[in-house]
């Protein structure tokens, strides 16, 4: 039966207190100036990618979020160069909706059952209007699902679900608006909280569970009131509800249903039942039964060391910069080149798969991978040499206080990788005035800056996290 | 392996040089006639004496009309060249070894820049088309590197090594304070330079050099023709110009305290020049100190003070203006500025003026044998050039 084969969540490392956004308790995730909606899939796929089960080769990607970074041009392609996945893959952007990211978990198993194996990776950067709900309420990650089954033990399988679609304006925003609207919630819960209770009802038929044999409900929308009314009537008991980390994070839009089910999953043991229930436009719900192969499928992060490993003094005036709401004063440089497209064609390894090269002659590496070998100045004669996992620690480093950037200073580290090859790269996630040579660091794939409506993909350097 | 030089055999017969610094006022082509009819009048040429121009400059014009055209240069050949911040000694090398080649009998190397005409502060380039993973790291922030390296590698703690950068723009803006053509005329205190707003790591931006707009160009011919033109030429020993293969952005083993580009140009201007202790044979030195720690280092590349001790000679005031060895008279990039093509030309105007008794408040006692280095780029990832000149 299929089911979910892998998993991988990330959040990003700023939190801004809902205290200096003006009011409201704990803070949200917020994704830094150099991530977007894409590259914070990356960075939740890698984690659902590490270490697939034998057997296990992804054919699909899926990109699924309400904040893409392309309107046009396909997200998911940054996805699979970014992930080293091959192209021969199917590859699709999803959205249109905060449910899309449960949609599509269900889509993929579908696609699964049919001999698929599918990347699921839904990411979120919510931007709600200065002071608003949205704005305080949400918050930025994202979360990955490797769905198969297919000659494969999934950790978690699909035993059971229900979907219902209804036409209702409940949280809406149409091209040229800045931010998305939401009619009165009490209206939405008159309508939701009926339609929750009756899917939830045949997920749970379909599974042929009872209500009180889940282990953990996730319950995710775009609008809280309409769980109110809806415990009592399923038969839920409040110990039972997984925590939407609304404190903590935030709800991450269309990726929100995945990363509380990650975070369950992170919890979970084998016969646990989760149910997972996400309502926006309708409503999904999804019954899974977790297996034996939990302990060998967990991804190196958890939710929570995600969550734990942050920076959480995040000025207002400065996110809102990073959100491209508040204009500010550029720095007296010129602004960044446009990529080219030829160039960024020629070097898609180097710059997306973040891939150099290992001389054949002499075994040193080349970062970029190099025609002609740096120290045998072999000629053409070298292996390809994925770096992204790779461990680095900082040789030395200098804060430059005149590149242009959202978050100056720009720290610039001269890297070392502990399998060989140097390159100077930028830091980010890290304060510049706790730096030091030999700290020790991992690569993250991160948006250097937008220019001419191309977004420019690149790798940095960040602390351990 | 070394060139085979053209030591003695080419001869600097005129030079000119304009004013550097912010001039609002006057246009690259401006700057271009100022300093080229300067250089005329100083060899005491017609323009129809001059058979080919090579000229330098990173981004102030593209192509030999450049040159030409404002200076009504009738129908002969102008080279224009790029060898980022070495462009102007490329100019002077290339010209130089068009005489000595015998192809013509007098040529002219000139070099401008006209840098504050952007709006921006620093350098700004424009690199060719990319993939958009350069690190993006700018000049100051490249060679501030160098600095905590070198405290590291040699034991200077961070405070010594503050006060042995402050020593080296303390002293350039002396010398510039001495020279009329300098962008900065004024000394600076210590305490001004060492509280100046960071611009990247330990840099201050007291420990950059001078962003500006300049001209300068210098008449070129063979030797046994120098006296037609002059009665006190200059006599080329050596030129030598590396380009590196950027092996210390890539390779672990590189440490930043050194440019091997430099110290492989310095060994082959030795060699060409017959220079073999270069601390006590070299009288004086116009370098590279784009920034502070640059002039540090290249001490060490270049020969003049042991390994681990350029730091000392120049606490101990050795390349001071009355020291043994005077480095940048002229006031340097640091105090002079820094119009990138420019500036190899610069370098060389002042070993002109020194070497024939011109240098007036600055002149330094007798020198017999000058160096000039210029370089362009990162540490390790740069080109250099070195020069050897005397009478």
């Amino acid at each position: 039966m299929s089911g979910i084969v892998r998993y991988g969540s990330y959040v990003p490392f700023n939190r801004i207190q809902r205290s200096a956004i003006g009011g409201g308790r704990g803070e949200r995730a917020a994704a830094s100036y150099d991530e977007d909606s894409a590259s914070m899939a990356v960075e939740a796929s890698r984690e659902a990618l590490r270490e697939l089960p034998e057997g296990a080769e992804v054919d699909t990607v899926a990109f699924v979020s309400t904040s893409a970074p392309y309107t046009e041009k396909l997200n998911a392609a940054t996805l699979q160069a970014a992930t080293n996945l091959p192209k021969s893959v199917t590859a699709l952007d999803l959205g249109g909706s905060t449910r899309s990211g449960l949609s599509a978990l269900l889509a993929g198993i579908d696609m699964a059952s049919a001999g698929r194996t599918v990347l699921v990776a839904a990411s979120e950067v919510v931007v709600g209007a200065p002071s608003g709900p949205r704005e305080s309420g949400g918050g930025d990650a994202a979360a990955a699902f490797v769905l198969g089954g297919n000659g494969t033990e999934p950790i978690a399988r699909l035993i059971g679900r229900a979907s219902c679609t209804e036409e209702v304006l409940d949280v809406w925003q149409s091209p040229g608006m800045p931010f998305a609207k939401q009619w009165e919630e009490r209206f939405g819960a008159s309508i939701f909280t009926p339609l929750l209770v009756e899917t939830f009802a045949r997920a749970l038929a379909d599974a042929g569970v009872a209500a009180s044999d889940l282990s953990k409900v996730v319950l995710d929308g775009t609008n809280a009131r309409v769980f109110r009314g809806f415990m009592r009537p399923a038969g839920l008991d409040p110990a039972q509800l997984a925590d939407g980390m609304a404190g903590s994070v935030g709800r991450a839009g269309a990726a929100h249903a995945g990363l509380t089910l990650a975070s369950a999953l992170d919890g979970a043991s084998a016969g646990d039942r989760i149910a997972v229930a996400c309502v926006a436009d309708g409503v999904d719900v999804a019954v899974f039964e977790v297996t034996d192969a939990i302990d060998d499928g967990r991804p190196k992060h958890s939710v929570v060391s995600w969550i734990e490993s942050k920076r959480d003094d995040l000025a207002y005036t400065t996110y809102l910069k990073w959100r491209d709401v508040l204009p500010f004063e550029p720095p007296r440089r010129p602004d960044p080149d446009r990529p080219a497209a030829p160039p960024m064609q020629r070097a898609e390894r180097w710059k997306f798969g973040f891939v150099g090269s290992r001389c054949n002659r002499c075994g040193n590496t080349n970062l970029p991978p190099q025609r002609v070998c740096v120290v045998c100045q072999a000629s053409d004669d070298s292996t390809a040499e994925p770096y992204a996992d790779s461990e680095c620690r900082i040789s030395t480093y200098t804060l430059d206080r005149l590149a242009y950037s959202l978050q100056p200073p720009v720290i610039g580290a001269v890297v070392d990788f502990d399998k060989g090859g140097r390159m100077l790269c930028q830091l980010t996630d890290v304060d510049p005035d706790k730096v030091a040579i030999g700290d020790e660091l991992e690569m993250t794939f991160r948006r250097l800056y937008t220019a001419g409506g191309v977004h420019n993909y690149f790798w940095k350097a960040r602390p351990r996290r | 392996m070394a060139s085979k030089g053209i030591c003695d055999r080419v001869a600097i017969v005129g030079m000119g040089c304009t004013k550097f610094g912010e001039h609002w006022n006057r246009s690259a082509s401006d700057l271009l006639v100022d300093a080229v009819q300067e250089a005329y009048g100083s060899a005491g040429i017609e323009p129809d004496n001059v058979d080919a121009y090579w000229l330098g400059t990173t981004g102030s014009g593209i192509s030999g009309l450049t040159l030409s055209e404002p200076l009504k240069i009738q129908y002969k050949p102008v080279t224009r060249l790029e060898n980022m911040c070495a462009t102007g000694s490329e100019a002077i090398r290339n010209a130089a070894y068009a005489v000595a080649s015998g192809a013509y009998d007098l040529v002219m190397a000139v070099g401008v820049e006209k840098l504050k005409d952007s709006g921006f502060s620093g350098l700004t380039g424009s690199a060719p088309p990319g993939d958009g993973t350069e690190s993006g790291m700018t000049a100051p922030a490249n060679f501030s590197l160098l600095a905590p390296a070198y405290a590291e590698k040699y034991g200077v703690d961070l405070e010594t090594m503050r006060d042995v950068l402050t020593k080296i723009a303390y002293k350039n803006h002396y010398n510039g304070a001495r020279n009329e053509k300098a962008q900065f005329q004024r000394e600076v205190p210590v305490e001004k330079i060492n509280s100046s707003p960071k611009i990247a790591g330990m840099l201050g931006i007291m420990d950059c050099s001078g962003v500006s707009d300049g001209s300068a160009a210098a008449v070129i011919c063979r030797a046994e023709d120098a006296h037609k033109y002059n009665d006190n030429p200059i006599f080329i020993k050596a030129l030598s110009f590396v380009a590196g293969p950027s092996e210390g952005a890539k390779r672990q083993d590189y440490d930043f305290t050194t440019f091997p580009e430099v110290v492989e140009s310095a060994r082959d201007a030795y060699v060409q020049a017959g220079i073999e202790d270069p601390r006590e044979q070299i009288s004086m030195a116009e370098v590279h100190d784009c920034f502070t720690p640059t002039e540090l280092v290249l001490m060490e590349d270049l020969g003049f003070s042991p390994r681990g001790q350029a730091w000392k000679d120049t606490m101990d005031g050795r390349f001071d203006l009355d020291g043994d060895q005077p480095v940048n008279p002229d006031g340097g990039l640091k105090s002079f500025g820094h119009p990138i093509g420019a500036s190899g030309l610069r370098m060389m105007y002042e070993m002109w003026l020194q070497l024939r008794g011109e240098a007036g408040e600055r002149q330094i006692a007798d020198p017999k044998v000058g160096l000039t280095h210029n370089l362009g780029g990162a540490p390790g990832r740069c080109v250099s050039f070195v020069s050897v000149v005397g009478l």
